[in-house]
């Protein structure tokens, strides 16, 4: 049985499966008959059901962002630095809901799974998705779980613009949107990155133009490329300077020496890339890549993003990190200049950080006494946090 | 209670209007707003532990360098923008006060006066830079930077062709608060100003 977990982790937890049997239209056009979502939920819902929190996930995320899976565990989810008893996002007071999106590959429907009129793998037939069809996914799941309407929706990165979706397609279903290193759409230079990524994939003699489960293989060479490409662009210069600098793992410069060098940096990146080559499938990595360089979000609201969230009805935190070079402070303060023009309740907080865009994933001061304060406010506004303190005294 | 100045500029700002206040602290004065005259709006603030402050108090506070202008508003978009007790630690004031305006239909300023007989007498009989209650810093490492007298800024609004729609100096102390009447820039301690443009 379980080791000992850290106390303010939820400890350990277990994915459940949710099937869904009516047709899903997606915005491509197409339908999915069915579908299912794999979903881990932390803390318990309310009597009014008042309390619970979505959490968003970005591109290559998943349903586990906390707790353990079993005590051989190394590593919690991948948000256990936020969420937990105590934590920022806290167990106590709200009912927190984290799923796979459909089109992922860790239990959701997705590229890896049947295709029931033809009773093969999906593979690269599976349809095109679009944000709003994550958001349209999850308000299902909603229905399910019973909630009407969500205390928060938050999300970073690609999870940011889902919560933001969210706050135009169903404005009276949430209270508050956490939009955490995110922008209203990608950069043309965040577009290229996605293309060389997928060119990766796609050049990798294994990919088979997408049919590599038919041939029994993986484009492992061609993803762990692409995540290769993508971490370099998650990170800083000044983290990599300091967590590798130029030192090497093996060989030597000295003179007469010509053993093989390899730099540090070298070395963790392959290590990186392999890893998601193990763990990730190559059409949900190209699906998702597009999913995000379609995300407009004020595409329907004539490009004007202060149209769009006029449509908002909830309160929004936005956060950003100065170090984050792929969703910069710059396109986290459009968001919120277009809130101000919306004439909409929100607060912005820029955070120092070296660790770039992955920073809204790690510890970190002042984002977690941020966050903190943010989502106690929450609670204490829907008497969340009395009634878990009160539960506390009665125990 | 509130600071004075906080407190005298209530009485100019438009009942369930939009305000932006510039250098907003804690949210003191956005709390005291939204309870009294039912404001809506936004605070802008740069230090960390204030802007945690405010999230708490559930204030609308907007992490912002105001030295680097107010980009993020339209023109015209708030009834009042307010700074309180900041204008002397902005890079160029000048250039706050015409982004202020800007921005805002009206606004209020307070600042500490340079011109009070204190900060005089201070200069005068020690030769040092004054070091008072409300001017707590040494010279060297201060934030505040720039300096005014009330007739500093008087004449600043009318080289700006600023319209000044009132004008009050505070002080704690007695008998000052009978003379700053007759001598503004000599008793007032601390200067408000609602302009327009």
């Amino acid at each position: 049985m379980p080791e000992v977990f850290p106390a303010d982790s939820v400890g350990l937890v277990s994915p459940q499966h949710f099937t869904f049997d009516a047709p899903l239209e997606l915005s491509c056009g197409r339908s999915l008959q069915s579908y299912e979502l794999v979903v881990e939920t932390y803390g318990e819902l309310n009597a009014d059901k008042s309390n619970g929190v979505l959490i968003c996930h970005a591109l290559s995320g998943h349903h586990h962002a906390a707790g353990y899976h079993s005590s051989a565990d190394t590593k919690p989810g991948w948000w256990d630095a936020y969420i937990g008893p105590g934590k920022p996002i806290d167990t106590r007071h709200f009912f927190i809901v984290s799923l796979n999106n459909i089109g992922g590959c860790h239990g959701s429907t997705g590229p890896r799974s049947i295709n029931p009129e033809t009773e093969q793998v999906w593979g690269k037939d599976f349809p095109p998705l679009r944000v709003r069809d994550w958001v349209t996914s999850q308000a299902k799941l909603a229905d399910r779980l019973g909630i009407e309407q969500w205390a928060a929706i938050v999300g970073g990165s690609l999870g940011g613009m889902t919560a933001m979706r969210w706050a135009l397609e169903y404005p009276e279903r949430l209270r508050h949107c956490v939009v955490i290193a995110s922008a209203a759409d990608l950069t043309a230079q965040n577009i290229a990155f996605n293309e060389l990524a997928r060119r990766a994939i796609r050049s990798d003699a294994e990919f088979h133009d997408g049919d590599y489960l038919e041939h029994d293989t993986i484009p492992r060479s061609g993803l762990a490329l692409a995540r290769m490409i993508g971490h370099v662009t998650y990170l800083s210069d000044a983290l990599m300077e300091e967590r590798f600098g130029r030192e090497l793992r093996s060989g030597t410069f000295q003179r007469g020496l010509d053993a093989p060098i390899e730099f540090q940096v070298e070395s963790y990146l392959r290590h990186q890339g392999d890893r998601f080559a193990h763990n990730f499938d190559a059409n949900t990595y190209l699906l998702m890549t597009k999913i995000l360089d379609y995300f407009d979000l004020a595409r329907d609201y004539g490009g004007n993003p202060a149209e769009a969230f006029s449509h908002a009805l909830c309160k929004f935190l936005v956060v950003s990190f100065s170090s984050d070079w792929r969703f910069a402070p710059a396109r986290s303060r459009e968001i919120v200049k277009a809130l101000v023009a919306a004439d909409k309740d929100v607060a912005y907080a820029e955070i120092q950080s070296d660790m770039g865009h992955d920073a809204f994933l790690l510890p970190n001061a002042r984002y977690e006494s941020v966050f903190r304060a943010y989502m106690s406010r929450i609670a204490r506004d829907a008497g969340t946090l009395q009634t878990a303190e009160e539960k506390e005294g009665t125990r | 209670m509130l600071r004075i100045d906080l407190d005298i500029l209530q009485q100019w700002i438009p009942m369930g209007g939009r305000v932006l206040d510039l250098g907003c602290g804690d949210g003191t004065l956005m709390c005291s707003l939204a309870d009294n005259r039912q404001v809506t709006g936004y605070g802008l603030e740069i230090d960390p532990e204030q802007i945690t402050t405010c999230i708490s108090r559930g204030v609308n506070v907007i992490e912002t360098d105001l030295n680097q202008g107010l980009d993020n508003f339209q023109n015209d978009s708030f009834d009042t923008v307010i700074m309180t007790y900041s204008l002397q630690v902005m890079r160029r004031p000048d250039q706050v006060i015409d982004e202020m305006l800007r921005v805002g239909k009206e606004c209020i300023v307070t600042f500490p006066n340079f011109g009070n007989i204190r900060t005089r007498s201070y200069l005068m009989l020690r030769g040092r830079m004054p070091v008072t209650k409300q001017l707590s810093h040494q010279w060297y490492d201060t934030p505040n930077i720039h300096f005014c007298t009330v007739h500093d800024f008087d004449s600043l609004c009318a080289e700006k062709a600023i319209r000044i729609l009132h004008r009050e100096v505070v002080t704690q102390r007695f008998p000052d608060k009978q003379l700053k009447g007759l001598l503004p820039n000599l008793f007032g301690e601390t200067a408000i100003y609602h302009l327009a443009k």
